[in-house]
C-alpha cells in the first residue's frame, strides 16, 4: 500500500494536474468492502439455486453490470490520469495496472450491486420503470456520463464552486433526461451519500489523498460523479432486466 | 381554448402545411438542402485540416531574434505559434567521410571504421570550443536523467549534462571501447527494435540521417559514410554558433560546399495523442456508435433501412458540420478539440426526432396519399418535436450562463447544431422519407398490378375465395409473380453466427481490409526502402535522367512547391524527393571508370541543407520525451547545418582496424551487389507472389468451410423446385427428409376450390360446381407399400349420382376401404324428371333472387336425393345407385361454390348464384345469393353481398308445414354416425334477417361460442349474438375493409384488414386489445393459438405475434400465392402449403420441421386451401385432387 500511494503521489506531482483519478478509485474502494460481503451472499444463494432460471439470469445481468462497471472503470481512470505524453504506452498501462488493479474489480462489483438494486426496487415499489425504456436512451445516458467525468477531467474552472455547482446541474439533467422516477433519484443519492460517506473515511485514514481538497478530505464534486454513475449504472441494470424478462416471450 | 391548445394547433397546421410541400417538390427541396449544407460548410475550408504533422516557419539567421511572448499584429504572416522562446535551438554538424583513394586491399569494415572513429576527435573539438569565454557547456540544453522505462538506453543516451548526440554515443564517447569492438555494425544494431516501427528509431537518433543514408553498411556501393553530431542549445548565441562553424570549416573543409547558411527554421509540434487520451476517446465513440445503431435499428417499415438510416446519420453529422461552419464564418475560431467534442455534440443532438418523424409517418394509414401521409406524420409529431427542442434550448441556454468559456463554447455550437438540425430535419429527411414511402408504394403497387392485369379469362385460378369479391366473378385473382422468396429460418445461434459470416463474407472482407490496410502502412512508412529504389531505377531509366538535366534541377527541393519548375523537369520521376544526388552521381562515377576500383567522392548537395527533413517526423519530439520534455504545442528552431568533409587515407583506415576486422568476407564486387539487389527484388516479388497465392488458398478454404455447396449459383433458377429437392432456404440448410406420405383423394375435374371438414367428414367442392364428400374416420391400421406402420383414416367415398371410378393410385390398391367415392356432381348432370316432379322450379326461385335481391323468406326444400347414404363397410360391395338427379336446375349450371360449411353431417355450400345449399349427405336445401356462410349447430348463418344477414334454423325430423319434404328412404344401412340419416325430414326455415348490418358488403362471417361475427368492406366488424341476432357490438379500428376473422369458442376475436393491420377485440367488452400493422395489403386468413396469432396476408408473409403484447416473434416468408394456406395443428404446429408440398413448423421457435411432397407431379401447382382435422390430420387441396395427410410422426416428435 505505500508503494501504491507513493506511486500516485509521484503521478500527480509529476504531471501537475489535478488527479482525479482518485474520484473514482476511491469511489471503488469504499463501495467494496460492502458490496463484498453482499456479493458473497448473492454468490451462494446463487450458487444453491443455480438450476433455476431466475438466478441464472441475476448472474448474466450482474456479469454484464460487472464488465460495464470494469470497462467505465478504466477507461474514466484513463481520463483522469492526465498527459504525460509519453511514447512508451507499456509506461502508461504500467501505471495503470500496478497502482489501480483492484479499481475497475472494485468498481465492476459495484455498478453490479447498484445496476441489480434498481430494477429489484422498482419491482418492490411496484413501480416499473417504463420511461424512455431502449437500448439507445441508455447508450446516450452512459455518453452523458462519459461526458461528465471528461468535463470534471478536462475544463479548467475559474474555482471549485463553480466546477461542484456545474457538475451538480449535470447531474441532475442526467437524471432528469434519462430517469425521472423516485425511487432512481433516492437510490442515487443514496449511493452518492454513502460512496462519499466512504472515500471520507478512506482519505481520513490516510489511504488516498487529494492534491486540493475543498469538502472535508475530498472534492466537492465527488458526490456527483457518483450520483450520475449510479443513475446511469441503474439505468443499465433496469434495461437488462426488462430484456430479459422479456427474452422468454421471444422464445 | 387556452393559448397552449391555440399554440398547439398552429404548431400542427404549420407542420401539416410543411409536410405537403415537402412531399410534393422533393427534388428542388433536396437541392436547395444541399446547396445550404454546403454554402453553410464553405467555410470549413478556411480551417486548418486536423493532424498532428508538424508545421513549420522559417526565418533568416542574419536579423534573427528570439520572438516576444505578445502577438504582433503587423506580422500577419507569422504564425501564432511561434512566440516565446523556443523548446532548443537545433545545430546539427553534418559529417561525411570517405576513404580516399580506394584501393583493393581494403575490407569492407574500412568504409565506415575509420569515418565513425573521426567522430570522437569532432566531439573533442566541439565541447571544447569556447569563443570569448563561452563554452557549449553554457549554452547547451542540460537535461537531466533518463525517464525511468529507459533503463536500457542509459548506456547510450547522454544524462545530466548537454543534449548532445551522435554516433559516438554507442562507445559512450570513448575512443577506446569503440577501437575494442570487433563487430562494429553489430553494436549498431542491437538496439534496433524488431519488426514494423513507425517512429524514430535510435539509430536515426545518434546518427541524425535516415538509416539508409549512413553508409554504415557492408555493401555500401558509395562508400561515403554520413551522420550528424547534433547539439541541442538551450540558448542562441549567434557569434559562438558562427564562431563554431568557422572552427569546424576551417579544419574540415568542404570543397565545393554551396549550402545556404541563411535561414532557420522552426518546426511547431502538435499535440501528440498518446494512448491514455486514445483509449476514452475511442470508448466514446464505441458508444456514439452503439447510439446510433441502437436508433437506427428501429426504423422499420420502410422501403430501404440503410438507406433512411444512412439519411439520419447524414443529417445529424451535416448538422454538426453546418453549426461549425457558422460558428467560423462569424469569428469564432473553435479552440476545443473537435474530436473530443464531437460525440457529446452528436449524444446532444441525437436522432430521437428523425425515428420519432419515421415511426409517426410509418403509422399512417397506408392508404392514403403518400403526401398526405407525410403531412398527417409531422403533424401528429409537431407537438413534442417543438417541446423537444425548447427543452434542450433551454437547457442548453442554462449552460450558457455558467460562463465557463469551455462550456459555453460548446454551449454556442450546440445551439446552432441543434438549430441547424431541426432545419435538416425538416427539409432534407422528411424530403427523403416521403420519397423513401413512395418507393415503397410503387413497390407495393408493382406486386399487386400482374394481380389485375393477369386475368386471363380462360381459366382464372382460384386463390382467394374469401377475398373481397366486388364482382360476382367465380374467380377473383390470378397472380402470377415473380420468383418465390425463400422462406425466412429461425435457426440456431450457432450456425446463424457462420451463415451471417458467409453471407457477408465478413471474414474474407476483414482479410482484405486488413492486407489494403498493412500494405497502406508498409508504403506509408516505408521500411524496405521501396520507394527510393522506385525513384532512383525510375530516374535511372528515364531518357530525361539526370543527364539532361541541370544539376541543380535535377533534384527537387525537399519541400514540392518550393519552385515549380524543378517538380515539373523531373515528372517522368513518381517521388523526386528521394532521390540521392550522391548516390547517382557515385554512380555515374563508378560507370565511365573501367578500372573496377572507383574512389568514393564527396559531394555536398542541395538536399544536404535538410537532411532532417528525411527523419521521421516524430523524431524531434522522441528525442526531447525521453529527458520528459513535450514538444506539444511548442517549437524547436533549427539552425543551418554545418558541412564538415573527412578525407581519410587508405593508410589510416588500415590503422584503425580491428584485428577481426580482416575475417569477413571479401569486398563483393559491384556486379554482385547489383545482381544481389536484383536478387532480392526477385526474392521480394516471389514472398509475394507466395503470399497471394498462400491468401487465395485460405480464402478458398474459409469459403468452401463457412458457404453452403450451392451458395453463389445463381443461375440454377430457384423459381420452381424440382421434384426431389428438399426445400432450402438461402442458407442452404434443408430440413430432414419426411417419411410421411400423404393420401391422395381424387374426384374432381377441376381445381379445388372449397374445403370442409367436421373432423370425420371431409367436403371439398371445385370450380365444376361439384362437391365431393369424403368421410375420413379414424378406423382401421393400414399399411402402406412401404412398410412403415401408421395410422391411417379410413376413406368412404361415396358416390351420390355418377359413379366415377378413379383411377386409383398404386399406392392404394390394398387399401380395402378407399373404393367408394361420393361425387356430386350437380352441373354436369342434366336435369331429370325428378326434379320436375319435385315442383319447384329452382331456376325461378334463383332468378327471382337475383332480381330482387332481397332474401326470400320461404326456403326451397329440393327432394333429396333418396340413394347413396350407405357406410359401407365391405370391400367391394358396390352401391347402387338410383339415378337421382341435381335438385339444382340449370340456373346454377355454371356458378361456382364461394363458401362451404360442414358439421355433423350437414353440408352448407354457397354458391355465387345466390343460392345456400344444404345437404345431408345428399341432401339438398336453398339457396341464396351470399357470400359466406356458418354453420352451427342447427342455426345456419348466411351474409350477403348487399351487406344483409340471414338466419337459419335447420329442424330435422320435424315435418313443418311449410316447404319440407320428405325423402325417399335410402336402401343401403344406416351410418353409424351420430348425424340425421336421410330419412329425416330436414326443414330449413329463415328465421331472422337482418337487412342492414353493414353499409358494404359483407365480406366475412364467422360464428362461435354463440356469437355471430362478420367483417365488411365499410372497415367495421359487427358482433351479434346468435340468438337473436342481436347486434353487440359494432367494432372501429381498421381503415380498409375487413378480410380476415377468427374467433373461438374462447370468445377471442381478431380481425384482419385490407390496410394490413390485425386487431385483437374483447367480445365482451367491445375494447380493442391491440392493434398492430403486420402486412403490406390484405390480411388474407388469420389464426389464433393461446399465446401467439398467426396472420397470412396478400405480401404471402406468415406473421407469428405475441397474442399479449402485440410483438411480432418472427415471419415466414411463403411461396407465391400459398400466402392462405396454414393452419395450426396443435399448440405448437403450424403447418403451411406450398408448391406442391406442406411443410410443418415448430411455431415456438419458428423451425421447419419437415416438408411433406404431396405427389409425383408436383410441378406448379401450390396448396392453397389448408384445413387441419381433429385427428392430427391435414387435408390440403393439390390441384383437382385432395390430399390427406396424417401426421403422427411430427406429433411424437414435439410429444
Amino acid at each position: 500500500m505505500p508503494r501504491l500511494e507513493e506511486h500516485c503521489w509521484s503521478c500527480s506531482c509529476s504531471t501537475t494536474v489535478k488527479t482525479k483519478e482518485l474520484s473514482s478509485a476511491s469511489w471503488i474502494v469504499c463501495k467494496t468492502g460492502e458490496m463484498m460481503s453482499i456479493i458473497t451472499s448473492v454468490l451462494s444463494q446463487s450458487y444453491g439455486s443455480l438450476h433455476s432460471l431466475q438466478s441464472a439470469n441475476l448472474i448474466r445481468r450482474g456479469l454484464v453490470l460487472f464488465i460495464v462497471g470494469v470497462v467505465l472503470a478504466l477507461v474514466l481512470n484513463l481520463l483522469q490520469i492526465q498527459r504525460n505524453v509519453t511514447l512508451f504506452p507499456e509506461e502508461v498501462l504500467d501505471t495503470l495496472f500496478s497502482s489501480a488493479w483492484w479499481i475497475p474489480l472494485c468498481c465492476g462489483t459495484a455498478a453490479a450491486v447498484v445496476g441489480l438494486l434498481y430494477p429489484c426496487l422498482d419491482h418492490h415499489l411496484g413501480e416499473p420503470h417504463k420511461f424512455k425504456r431502449e437500448w439507445a436512451s441508455v447508450m446516450r445516458c452512459i455518453a452523458v456520463f462519459v461526458g461528465i467525468n471528461h468535463a470534471s477531467a478536462k475544463l479548467d474552472f475559474a474555482n471549485n464552486v463553480q466546477l461542484s455547482l456545474t457538475l451538480a446541474a449535470l447531474s441532475l439533467g442526467l437524471w432528469w433526461t434519462f430517469d425521472r422516477s423516485r425511487s432512481g433519484f433516492g437510490l442515487g443519492l443514496t449511493t452518492a451519500f454513502l460512496a462519499t460517506l466512504i472515500a471520507q473515511l478512506l482519505v481520513y485514514n490516510g489511504i488516498y489523498q487529494y492534491t486540493s481538497p475543498d469538502f472535508l478530505y475530498v472534492r466537492s464534486w465527488l458526490p456527483c460523479i457518483f450520483f450520475s454513475g449510479g443513475v446511469t449504472v441503474g439505468n443499465i441494470g433496469r434495461q437488462l432486466a426488462m430484456g430479459s424478462t422479456e427474452k422468454p416471450h421471444n422464445d | 381554448m387556452t393559448v397552449r391548445e391555440r399554440l398547439r394547433q398552429n404548431i400542427s397546421a404549420a407542420f401539416y402545411r410543411h409536410g405537403l410541400l415537402c412531399a410534393s417538390y422533393p427534388v428542388p427541396i433536396i437541392l436547395f438542402t444541399s446547396a445550404s449544407i454546403l454554402t453553410c460548410c464553405y467555410p470549413l475550408l478556411k480551417l486548418p485540416l486536423p493532424g498532428t504533422g508538424p508545421v513549420e516557419f522559417t526565418t533568416g539567421v542574419r536579423d534573427y531574434s528570439v520572438p516576444s511572448h505578445e502577438s504582433q499584429g503587423n506580422l500577419s504572416e507569422r504564425p501564432d505559434w511561434y512566440r516565446g522562446p523556443p523548446v532548443a535551438y537545433i545545430q546539427q554538424v553534418l559529417v561525411k567521410a570517405a576513404v580516399s583513394p580506394w584501393d583493393n586491399s581494403l575490407v569492407p569494415v574500412d568504409v565506415f571504421r575509420s569515418p565513425l572513429g573521426r567522430v570522437f576527435s569532432l566531439l573533442e573539438e566541439i565541447r571544447n570550443h569556447i569563443y570569448t569565454d563561452r563554452s557549449l557547456e553554457a549554452l547547451c540544453l542540460q537535461v537531466t536523467d533518463l525517464l525511468p522505462g529507459l533503463r536500457r538506453m542509459q548506456a547510450v543516451l547522454p544524462e545530466h549534462g548537454c543534449l548532445l548526440v551522435s554516433p559516438g554515443n554507442y562507445w559512450q564517447n570513448r575512443r577506446d571501447l569503440f577501437d575494442a569492438d570487433p563487430d562494429l555494425l553489430k553494436t549498431v544494431h542491437q538496439h534496433e527494435p524488431k519488426g514494423l516501427h513507425t517512429s524514430a528509431t535510435l539509430k536515426d537518433l545518434l546518427f541524425g540521417v535516415p538509416g539508409k543514408q549512413t553508409g554504415v553498411s557492408l555493401y555500401s556501393k558509395k562508400r561515403v559514410v554520413t551522420y550528424t553530431i547534433t547539439i541541442a542549445l538551450s540558448s542562441y548565441d549567434a557569434r559562438f554558433v558562427a564562431s563554431l562553424r568557422a572552427r569546424l570549416k576551417l579544419l574540415h573543409p568542404s570543397a565545393n560546399c554551396t549550402l545556404r547558411e541563411d535561414h532557420m527554421v522552426h518546426v511547431h509540434f502538435k499535440e501528440e495523442i498518446g494512448i491514455a487520451e486514445l483509449i476514452p476517446l475511442v470508448t466514446t465513440y464505441i458508444i456514439l456508435f452503439a447510439y446510433i445503431y441502437f436508433s437506427t435499428r428501429k426504423i422499420d417499415m420502410v422501403k430501404s433501412k440503410w438507406g433512411l438510416a444512412l439519411a439520419a446519420v447524414v443529417t445529424v453529422l451535416s448538422s454538426l458540420l453546418m453549426s461549425v461552419g457558422l460558428c467560423t464564418l462569424f469569428g469564432l475560431t473553435p479552440t476545443l478539440n473537435g474530436g473530443e467534442i464531437f460525440p457529446y455534440l452528436v449524444v446532444v443532438i441525437g436522432l430521437e426526432n428523425v425515428l420519432v418523424l419515421t415511426k409517426s409517418v410509418v403509422s399512417t394509414p397506408v392508404d392514403l396519399e403518400v403526401k398526405l401521409r407525410i403531412a398527417q406524420g409531422l403533424s401528429n409529431e409537431s407537438w413534442s418535436i417543438m417541446k423537444n427542442m425548447a427543452t434542450e434550448l433551454c437547457i442548453i441556454l442554462i449552460g450558457y450562463f455558467t460562463f465557463v468559456p469551455a462550456i459555453q463554447e460548446f454551449c454556442l455550437f450546440a445551439v446552432v447544431g441543434l438549430v441547424s438540425d431541426f432545419f435538416l430535419q425538416m427539409f432534407f429527411f422528411t424530403t427523403v422519407l416521403s420519397i423513401d414511402i413512395r418507393r415503397m408504394e410503387l413497390a407495393d403497387l408493382n406486386r399487386r398490378l400482374p394481380a389485375e392485369a393477369g386475368m386471363p379469362p380462360p381459366k382464372p385460378g382460384p386463390l382467394r375465395p374469401r377475398e373481397t369479391p366486388p364482382p360476382p366473378r367465380p374467380s377473383p385473382h390470378t397472380i402470377t409473380l415473380q420468383a418465390p422468396a425463400f422462406r425466412n429460418l429461425r435457426l440456431p445461434k450457432r450456425l446463424r453466427v457462420v451463415y451471417f459470416l458467409a453471407r457477408t463474407r465478413l471474414a474474407q472482407r476483414i482479410i482484405m481490409v486488413g492486407t489494403v490496410i498493412w500494405i497502406g502502412i508498409l508504403v506509408y512508412t516505408d521500411p524496405a526502402g521501396l520507394r527510393t529504389f522506385l525513384a532512383a531505377q525510375v530516374s535511372e531509366q528515364s531518357p530525361l535522367g539526370e543527364a539532361g538535366l541541370p544539376p541543380h534541377l535535377g533534384v527537387a527541393p525537399v519541400f514540392p512547391g518550393g519552385d515549380p519548375t524543378s517538380t515539373l523537369s523531373v515528372l517522368p520521376a513518381p517521388e523526386p524527393t528521394p532521390l540521392p544526388e550522391n548516390q547517382s552521381q557515385g554512380h555515374r562515377a563508378a560507370r565511365p571508370g573501367v578500372a573496377p576500383v572507383s574512389s568514393p567522392q564527396i559531394t555536398w548537395g542541395p538536399e544536404d541543407e535538410e537532411l532532417w527533413r528525411r527523419l521521421s517526423f516524430r523524431h524531434w519530439p522522441s528525442l526531447f520525451s525521453y529527458y520528459n520534455i513535450t514538444l506539444a504545442k511548442r517549437y524547436i528552431s533549427i539552425l543551418p547545418v554545418i558541412p564538415v568533409t573527412l578525407h581519410l587515407s587508405p593508410q589510416e583506415a588500415i590503422d584503425t582496424r580491428h584485428p577481426q576486422d580482416t575475417h569477413h568476407a571479401p569486398p563483393p564486387s559491384i556486379k554482385t551487389s547489383d545482381l544481389q539487389t536484383d536478387l532480392t527484388l526477385y526474392k521480394v516479388a516471389a514472398l509475394g507472389l507466395f503470399a497471394g497465392v498462400v491468401l487465395v488458398l485460405l480464402l478458398f478454404c474459409l469459403y468452401r468451410v463457412l458457404c453452403p455447396r450451392n451458395y453463389g449459383q445463381n443461375g440454377v433458377p430457384h423459381g420452381r423446385r424440382r421434384r426431389g429437392d428438399l426445400p432450402c432456404d438461402e442458407y442452404g440448410y434443408s430440413p430432414p427428409i419426411s417419411e410421411i406420405s400423404p393420401l391422395l383423394l381424387r374426384g374432381h375435374s377441376m381445381d379445388i376450390e372449397c374445403l370442409a371438414s367436421d373432423g370425420m367428414l371431409l367436403a371439398s367442392c371445385c370450380l365444376a360446381g361439384s362437391a365431393c364428400e369424403a368421410e375420413s374416420l379414424l378406423g382401421a391400421d393400414f399399411r402402406e407399400p412401404g412398410g412403415v406402420a401408421m395410422g391411417g383414416p379410413d376413406v368412404d367415398i361415396f358416390p351420390i349420382r355418377r359413379r366415377t371410378n378413379p383411377a386409383r393410385p398404386a399406392l392404394f390398391g390394398d387399401q380395402p376401404d378407399l373404393t367408394p367415392l361420393i361425387d356430386t356432381n350437380f352441373g354436369s348432370l342434366p336435369p331429370s324428371q325428378t326434379l320436375s316432379s319435385s315442383g319447384f322450379d329452382f331456376g325461378e326461385l334463383v332468378e327471382k333472387a337475383y332480381q330482387e335481391h332481397e332474401p326470400s323468406p320461404t326456403l326451397a326444400f329440393p327432394p333429396s336425393p333418396p340413394a347413396s347414404q350407405q357406410r359401407r363397410r365391405s370391400l367391394g360391395d358396390q352401391p347402387v345407385l338410383p339415378p337421382e338427379l341435381p335438385p339444382q336446375s340449370n340456373g346454377d349450371w355454371d356458378s361456382s361454390v364461394w363458401a362451404m360449411e360442414l358439421r355433423g353431417n350437414l353440408i352448407a355450400t354457397g354458391r355465387s348464384s345466390g343460392k345456400l345449399e344444404i345437404y345431408q349427405c345428399d341432401l339438398i336445401c336453398c339457396s341464396y345469393f351470399l357470400v359466406s356462410i356458418s354453420l352451427m349447430k342447427m342455426e345456419i348463418v348466411a351474409a350477403r353481398l348487399n351487406g344483409s344477414l340471414d338466419f337459419f334454423t335447420v329442424e330435422i325430423n320435424k315435418p313443418l308445414g311449410l316447404l319440407q319434404y320428405r325423402g325417399p328412404p335410402g336402401r343401403g344401412s344406416l351410418p353409424p354416425s351420430p348425424c340425421y340419416s336421410s330419412e329425416d325430414v330436414i326443414s330449413c326455415q329463415l328465421t331472422r334477417s337482418v337487412q342492414c348490418a353493414h353499409q358494404k358488403p359483407i365480406t366475412v362471417l364467422k360464428a362461435a361460442a354463440g356469437r355471430v361475427v362478420t367483417g365488411s368492406q365499410d372497415h367495421t366488424v359487427r358482433v351479434y349474438r346468435l340468438e337473436d341476432s342481436c347486434c353487440l357490438f359494432t367494432l372501429q379500428g381498421h381503415s380498409g375493409g375487413i378480410t380476415a376473422i377468427y374467433i373461438d369458442q374462447t370468445m377471442v376475436l381478431a380481425s384482419g384488414g385490407q390496410d394490413g393491420a390485425i386487431c385483437v377485440w374483447d367480445v365482451l367488452t367491445g375494447s380493442r386489445v391491440s392493434h398492430v400493422y403486420g402486412h403490406r395489403g390484405d390480411v388474407t386468413s388469420l389464426v389464433c393459438t393461446t399465446s401467439c396469432i398467426i396472420s397470412s396476408g396478400l405480401d404471402d408473409l406468415i406473421c407469428i405475434w405475441d397474442r399479449s403484447t402485440g410483438i411480432k416473434l418472427y415471419s415466414i416468408q411463403q411461396e407465391v400465392g400459398c400466402g392462405a394456406s396454414l393452419g395450426v395443428i396443435s399448440e405448437s404446429l403450424l403447418v403451411t402449403g406450398g408448391q406442391g408440398c406442406v411443410s410443418f413448423w415448430d411455431l415456438n421457435y419458428g423451425d421447419l420441421l419437415q416438408t411433406v411432397y404431396l405427389g409425383q407431379s408436383s410441378e406448379g401447382q401450390g396448396v392453397r386451401q389448408l384445413l387441419v382435422l381433429d385427428n392430427a390430420a391435414i387435408v390440403c387441396d393439390f390441384g383437382s385432387e385432395l390430399s390427406l395427410v396424417y401426421v403422427p410422426s411430427v406429433l411424437e416428435k414435439l410429444d
